[in-house]
């Protein structure tokens, strides 16, 4: 096994670690991209209001 | 400091100026907490790898618990001074500590199974952060329960701050009950008791989290001022149509 391998299986407990880190991206980095999103949109509406 | 900043149009410039960096940081933190945590901290020696969900987790928790009391003390300034950016941080900063909540009860999840034998248990620690994950989960749709946002606002606060109780229940759960979970081995009397090849990972982690918690809290407080903004323009919007259609009518209503 190359040591890529070797560092990905996490002694074995590599079902764990693995889904651990991705729920903690998947859930923060989404809150990012919703209030980012939100954030432009809000942005965008509010100069298109103020040029009226 | 605070009075300076409380002021909406000021609060606007400051953190436009500051958010950049404040993003920049992040990222940084980040990388180098997931760098130490993956790859430099060492397997624990009964733990072995699955040690590393630690990094992620326990930061988790510790967000969950301080972004609560933000909202409450957020909340508290909103009921006894009235202060609009005092419930838009609170409005703002709640769905980020839900968020937080939720990794650190999904990540304990993953990390209980093939230490302890078992997903989930009702024991104190676990059951009291289930109930934290509920309170931020009943604020947000309570505040957003009311056409009148000022009463929504109000009857949040008034929540926030009941539920403040559950926060000492979650902190001392392990030392007052019997619980599955460990105890406390960072801050506690005598200094933590985790070894500093794990405890610096573990740090960083925490201050990116952090640092993560804070851009965020602006980009939505920002947001929040945004939409009230182009809310009382859209209302205006008619009013000064019919003022541009009859200009001689206007000035005897004013």
């Amino acid at each position: 096994m190359s040591a890529l391998q070797n560092w990905a299986a996490m002694g074995g407990y590599a079902g764990f670690v693995w889904p651990a880190y991705a729920v903690a991206f998947v859930v923060l980095g989404g809150m990012a991209a919703y209030s980012w999103r939100r954030y432009r949109a809000s942005a965008r509406e509010l100069d298109r209001l103020q040029r009226k | 400091m605070l009075t300076r900043l409380a002021n909406p149009a000021r609060f606007m410039r400051l953190s436009g100026a500051v958010l950049p960096y404040l993003g920049f940081a992040t990222v940084i933190v980040l990388a180098i907490g997931l760098y130490l945590a993956l790859f430099i901290a060492p397997p624990d020696y009964q733990q072995g790898e699955s040690v590393r969900i630690m990094f992620v987790h326990v930061p988790a928790a510790w967000m969950a618990l301080l972004v609560y009391l933000i909202v409450a003390v957020a909340s508290a300034v909103a009921l006894v001074w009235r202060h609009p950016l005092a419930e838009i941080a609170a409005q703002a900063a709640a769905p980020i500590g839900a968020a937080f909540t939720l990794v650190c009860l999904v990540t304990g999840s993953l990390w209980g199974r093939p230490m302890w034998g078992t997903w989930w248990a009702w024991d104190a620690r676990m059951t009291s952060v289930l109930v934290l994950f509920f309170l931020y989960l009943s604020y947000i749709a309570l505040v957003n329960a009311f056409d009148d946002t000022g009463r929504g606002s109000r009857a949040g606060s008034v929540l926030a701050l009941v539920g403040v109780v559950n926060l000492p229940i979650i902190k001392f759960s392990v030392d007052w009950w019997n619980t599955l979970h460990q105890s406390e081995s960072v801050f506690r009397m005598g200094g933590p008791t985790i070894d500093m090849s794990m405890l610096v990972p573990l740090l960083v982690m925490a201050v990116g989290y952090l640092l993560l918690f804070k851009t965020l809290l602006l980009i939505r407080m920002r947001t929040a001022l945004n939409e009230r903004k182009a809310r009382a323009l859209r209302l205006a919007a008619p009013q000064r149509q019919a003022d541009a259609a009859l200009p001689d009518a206007t000035p005897v209503l004013r």
